[in-house]
């Protein structure tokens, strides 16, 4: 079902925990909210399971307007935070609560609704499951039963708050796969909180990147990181560090040393670049900014951090194919590229200058 | 030995004189109390207790209890949801009321409704002209004891309920449950243990009060006495043993309550409040 | 525009909990008939005396005696519990002896025992030829039942587990670390005491001073058998009001009650004051 937002708000006291969301999710679509904590996301989500009032704005789902529909008349499946399992039911009366809770007409028998329970067992792959209590299960095993308990009521929408944040590394990134295969078996429209961008990267269709009550892009993970289309949404996807310098005739040049000027179709003035570490590349050198640490990769090429002239850090990456770097050795920075934002929010990508533009 | 560690003579001196104090305030007068029942054997303590009587106050102690026990406990449940799982203007204010019998003596309790209900109280000329009796009644007995126990279940849930948080409850309303079905379903069994020791402690309390019903018994015999009453009025006639043995019959109900509130809170592994 | 401008109302009326409406009618409902509503005719029935009157009323040396006596003996009880109810909580939470778990048991006793029992107990206890009274009027010639000490006794039996039982999580939670960090500063044990230990645990000995004189001012079954009940000399009051509502004197009791209430609250407002400069001293 589709998911329609408009100029949504909500304050807590003077703060605004959203300042005017709008936001429009298509039928079938994994959406994640991303943003660091505060940025309004989780309150988004609970406005959208009907758990928090909304004051100004809008929201529709499914062609139906929100507004005064209660939580429990909305049929929206939410996964919580910490899967808010009832602590004095088992796995099986947990997921049944949803269909044992429905007015008599509609409520299935006590076959059916044990068969429909079985089934959700079997889809979140836990049946031996079923006749423990919460605090008996793990982290990874509470998030199935909260999913299966979401779905038992044959949800329009999923919300997913932070579901992943009770699971250490390891089980979280199987059941990340685990959960995108779900959503392209059922076809739910979720959306999904999370503070994480690799989470987000990796399981959403499009993702909603939020800062402090607003949304500051929605796009897909590959439009996200090619064109960040504000310096907030540059700095908090993907590892860029972020450096400041001076545009003049088109050429920014540096405030810290040792960096080569690069090509930027930018009006004069003060101007803020990021680098991924990707983009800078570290070459041998008699001299220039040293190199702290580097670490091995995967790819087999080094990620270094270096250390430039006025002592602040740099990650990059040393140049393909050369010698493992030595740590303390110097060596010349080149930059292969850089998102750059001048001071009026105007944004460019910046490229190596070619050696004769130079002066 | 430990550098914040006290000296092992200075550390037995604190235990004895803990226990000195311990012995002598709070040992001491419960001692008292069932040497005194038994002083002259068993016999006499029991024909005491069985003579009508202290059987009457018996019969109506547990009446009143019965009756104004369950009502408190809804009226403290209701107040204790509130405001464990919901957000209102004056939620605050009705955390202080709910509270506020604690801090009111058990004989302006009494008081207050011989000013509503006595023979010059606000009612006191309607209700006798339709022969409608309250004060020196039952009603007025079970309106006092009401007024002094209302905040112990509320208060007693109350800080489990804050600590459980709100999810549970949201996640049932977004499986679509009704109030009435989250708060059966989900709220009470979580709360089950604290809620029993709620009304224990309740119960304890609307069986013991002295002051506040003593004010609107009018302690007429084998009519209007509870047990509290009736010890005083059999120690005032000089009859130590039968006081002093409806008393201990008293006192027993206390360290019952006591026993099976350490139980309680061992099983739900926190403590359960105190009584006030 | 006009969705969005009817949208607050309603949204107001939208709750992530329901079932609200029902608990809160039931709660405010009971809470108003059984307290408000009685408390009020306290807050009004004194006025029938007109403001002379009821001033007359109050500054009756009678009257006076007693609440002099009843606020005078809580304050001195709860002062007194200060020091024996840490004593317990420490001993309690701190030291390991034999009977440590048996004290901790007894503490609650007061709580748990009907206010009569305990009042004829103490007196059996007290009198001239009880176990504590006999050897204190052979040793010393005192007497200790039917006298203000008396009072006293019974109020500090009262008061003590409050004490005791708000201090004790306090100190549960301190633990030994702030203790241990000052003895590795140089502190001596007495100096830790004074600048750790017992700041850390000043506020809860105000609260707790502050729930065991609120509940010994109003005490009624507890002290009435001890205190001998000679007016001017050993009447609390609220021995006084239940005379004057058996003299018919409505509005001279229910004077008193508020006067006590007034007074009792009083008390509490300037022990919150203190300790709110206590937090404030510390920031």
């Amino acid at each position: 079902m589709s998911v329609i937002v408009e100029g949504l708000a909500r304050r807590f006291g003077t703060t605004a925990a959203l300042d005017g969301v709008s936001l429009a999710v298509r039928e079938g679509e994994f959406v994640a909210l991303l943003g660091p904590s505060g940025s309004g996301k989780t309150t988004l989500l609970r406005v959208l399971a009907g758990l928090e009032p909304q004051e100004e704005g809008r929201v529709e789902i499914a062609g139906q307007e929100m507004a005064g529909v209660p939580a429990r008349e909305r049929g929206i499946g939410v996964v919580f935070q910490n899967y808010a399992l009832f602590r004095h039911m088992n796995v099986f009366d947990n997921i049944a609560f949803g269909l044992s809770v429905l007015p008599r007409a509609r409520r299935p028998r006590r076959a059916e609704m044990a068969e429909r329970v079985r089934e959700l067992l079997r889809l979140t792959q836990i049946p031996e499951l079923e006749r423990r209590w919460p605090d008996q299960l793990s982290g990874g095993e509470r998030q199935r039963v909260a999913l299966a308990r979401a779905l038992a009521i044959h949800p329009k929408l999923l919300l997913l708050d932070e579901p992943f944040g009770a699971l250490d590394a390891l089980v979280r990134r199987e059941v990340r796969r685990w959960l995108r295969g779900l959503h392209d078996r059922l076809g739910i429209t979720t959306l999904l909180v999370t503070h994480d961008q690799e989470e987000a990267m990796e399981l959403a269709d499009r993702v909603a990147v939020m800062e402090r009550g607003r949304i500051a892009q929605f796009d897909t993970p590959a439009a996200l990181l090619a064109g960040p289309t504000t310096p907030f949404v540059a700095g908090f996807v993907g590892e860029a560090a972020r450096l400041e310098g001076r545009v003049a005739g088109g050429v920014l040049r540096f405030v810290q040393p040792g960096l080569p000027p690069l090509a930027v179709a930018l009006p004069d003035g003060p101007a803020s670049a990021f680098l991924h570490p990707r983009d800078v590349v570290a070459h041998p050198a008699p001299e220039g900014p040293l190199i702290r640490l580097a670490r091995a990769t995967a790819e087999g090429t080094a990620r270094l951090v270096v250390e430039l002239a006025d002592g602040a850090t740099l990650d990059a990456v040393a140049e393909p194919q050369g010698e493992w770097p030595q740590r303390q050795a110097a060596c010349r920075l080149e930059i292969t590229g850089a998102q750059v934002f001048a001071a009026n929010g105007a944004r460019g990508a910046a490229a190596p200058l070619r050696l004769a533009e130079v002066r | 030995m430990n550098a914040a560690e006290d000296p092992r003579w200075l550390r037995a001196l604190v235990a004895a004189l803990a226990l000195l104090v311990g012995l002598l305030l709070l040992a001491l007068p419960l001692a008292a109390v069932f040497t005194e029942a038994l002083r002259r054997g068993w016999e006499v303590a029991l024909e005491a207790i069985l003579e009508p009587d202290s059987l009457a106050a018996i019969r109506l102690t547990l009446l009143v209890a019965a009756i104004s026990v369950p009502l408190n406990t809804v009226g403290g449940l209701a107040a204790a949801w509130c405001i464990a799982k919901h957000d209102f203007p004056g939620r605050r204010l009705l955390v202080v009321l709910v509270e506020l019998p604690f801090s009111v003596s058990p004989v302006i309790s009494g008081l207050v409704f011989v000013l509503i209900f006595g023979l010059q109280g606000w009612l006191g000329p309607w209700l006798q002209a339709r022969h409608i009796q309250v004060i020196f009644a039952l009603p007025a007995l079970v309106l006092a004891t009401l007024f002094v126990t209302f905040p112990f279940v509320a208060r007693t849930v109350l800080p489990l309920m804050q600590e459980q948080g709100r999810a549970e409850e949201e996640a049932a309303a977004t499986l679509g449950a009704d109030g009435w079905q989250i708060f059966r379903r989900v709220t009470l069994p979580n709360i089950r243990w604290a809620l029993l020791a709620g009304v224990l402690l309740c119960n304890a309390r609307a069986m013991g009060e002295f002051g506040a019903v003593s004010v609107v018994s009018g302690h007429i015999r084998g009519q209007t006495n509870t047990m509290p009453l009736h010890v005083e009025i059999l120690y005032n006639e000089y009859q130590f043993a039968g006081a002093f043995a409806v008393a201990a019959l008293l006192a027993l109900l206390g360290l019952v309550t006591l026993a099976a509130k350490s139980v309680l809170e061992r099983w739900s592994g926190r403590a359960v409040g105190e009584a006030g | 525009m006009s969705a969005s401008l009817a949208l607050p109302h309603r949204a107001r009326r939208l709750r992530a909990i329901p079932g609200f409406g029902l608990a809160f009618g039931i709660a405010l409902f009971w809470l108003s008939a059984i307290v408000l509503v009685p408390l009020l005719a306290l807050l009004l029935r004194p006025f029938e005396l007109g403001l002379v009157g009821l001033w007359a009323s109050l500054t009756e040396p009678r009257v006076l005696a007693a609440l002099r006596l009843s606020f005078g003996a809580a304050l001195l009880a709860a002062a007194l519990a200060l020091p024996l109810g840490l004593l317990l909580a420490w001993a309690v939470v701190r030291l390991r002896f034999p009977g440590r778990a048996l004290l901790d048991a007894a503490i609650d006793l007061p709580f748990a025992l009907p206010t009569a029992v305990a009042g004829v107990a103490l007196t059996a206890l007290l009198s001239p030829n009880g176990w504590v009274g006999a050897p204190l009027a052979a040793l010393f010639g005192w007497r200790i039942a039917f006298t203000p000490a008396g009072i006293v006794v019974a109020l500090l039996f009262v008061a003590l587990p409050f004490i005791a039982r708000t201090v004790e999580p306090v100190l549960r939670d301190l633990g030994r670390e702030a203790e241990e960090a000052a003895a590795t500063l140089g502190a001596t044990r007495f100096q830790t005491l004074r600048r750790v230990v017992l700041p850390a645990l000043a506020p809860a000995l105000l609260t707790g001073f502050g729930l065991g004189f609120a509940r010994a001012v109003g005490e009624y079954g507890s002290v009435i058998f001890i205190a001998g009940n000679m007016p001017m000399i050993s009447e609390i009051a609220p021995l006084l009001i239940t005379i004057r509502l058996e003299q018919f004197d409505y509005a001279g009791a229910a004077a008193i009650g508020l006067a006590m209430l007034l007074l009792a609250f009083a008390v509490l407002l300037a022990l919150n004051l203190a300790q709110r400069a206590l937090r404030r001293g510390w920031a």
